[in-house]
């Protein structure tokens, strides 16, 4: 019964906590604006979402040997691996940050985080209504 | 929680920008300085930015100020032989401030302080929708 209660708010759940890592992620970019050498990271949210539903590793390391090992730890879900932004154009200072692309996607990653939650509170009140006796 | 994580981010960076304006209030201050405490025209400081991880736990970096530096570049030289100070050429050393350079550094970090700020605001604004969660 419980179990089942969790999987219904799993999808939720999972875009959530993807979502307000993410704006950590924009965060750390949008601080780190004027340090040199500083290289924007970002990781793609519909790949971490599908692989942290599947609860699967991101990605497996690529091998061109059999003997190639794979990490024994496995990635969280949770925390997926983060990739550096290719520039539109390069600063002198080594910083690849771009304000106005960071600005973009931590406006559009806060209002999807409000989605999300929008979308948790209905199924909250789906529960409840279904579990009220009539 | 990430976003309690945004926080601190935020503000390492706002008081990283704000050391920023203090160094160039304190070099616009002294652009005209002939003499500072140590005798020599005052040097123009710059503040060095790093990313840094700010605690055990965090897993993204934040800002911190690496160090504060003095700048090497020779003093300005300018002619005014009735100045006490002058040379026996008639040239007195100025500070190495440039006025332009400093406008300029000023705004950005101007700018930068209020986007950071703007990023604490969104992120108070999503833990508070979070905090409702489930009531009706």
């Amino acid at each position: 019964m419980l179990g089942r209660i969790d999987a219904y708010f799993r999808p939720q759940e999972t875009a959530l906590k993807l979502r307000s890592h993410r704006q950590e992620v924009l965060a750390s970019n949008i601080a780190n604006a004027d340090t040199p050498h500083y290289k924007a990271r970002d990781f793609d949210f519909g790949t971490a979402y599908a692989a942290a539903l599947e609860a699967k590793p991101t990605a497996p390391l690529a091998h061109t040997d059999p003997r190639h090992l794979q990490p024994s730890q496995r990635i969280d879900p949770f925390e997926p691996q983060l990739r550096y932004l290719n520039p539109a154009q390069g600063a002198i200072d080594g910083n690849t940050v771009e304000m106005e692309t960071q600005m973009r996607e931590f406006a559009d990653n806060a209002v999807r985080y409000q989605a999300a939650i929008t979308f948790m509170q209905r199924r909250i009140e789906g529960l409840r209504g279904a579990m009220q006796n009539q | 929680m990430s976003l309690f994580r945004t926080f601190d981010i935020a503000s390492s960076a706002m008081q990283a920008q704000s050391m920023r304006l203090n160094a160039v209030a304190s070099n616009l201050a002294n652009a005209e300085s002939a003499t500072s405490a140590n005798g020599q025209p005052y040097r123009a400081r710059q503040v060095v930015f790093q990313s840094a991880l700010l605690d055990a736990r965090a897993r993204l970096p934040g800002v911190k100020v690496a160090a504060v530096v003095e700048d090497q570049s020779a003093p300005r030289l300018v002619y005014d032989p009735r100045n006490p100070l002058a040379d026996a050429n008639g040239y007195i050393a100025m500070p190495n401030v440039s006025v332009v350079e400093e406008m300029t550094n000023m705004m950005s970090a101007s700018r930068a302080y209020q986007t950071n700020a703007d990023v604490m605001n969104t992120a108070k604004t999503l833990m508070l929708r979070t905090l409702q969660l489930g009531q009706s």
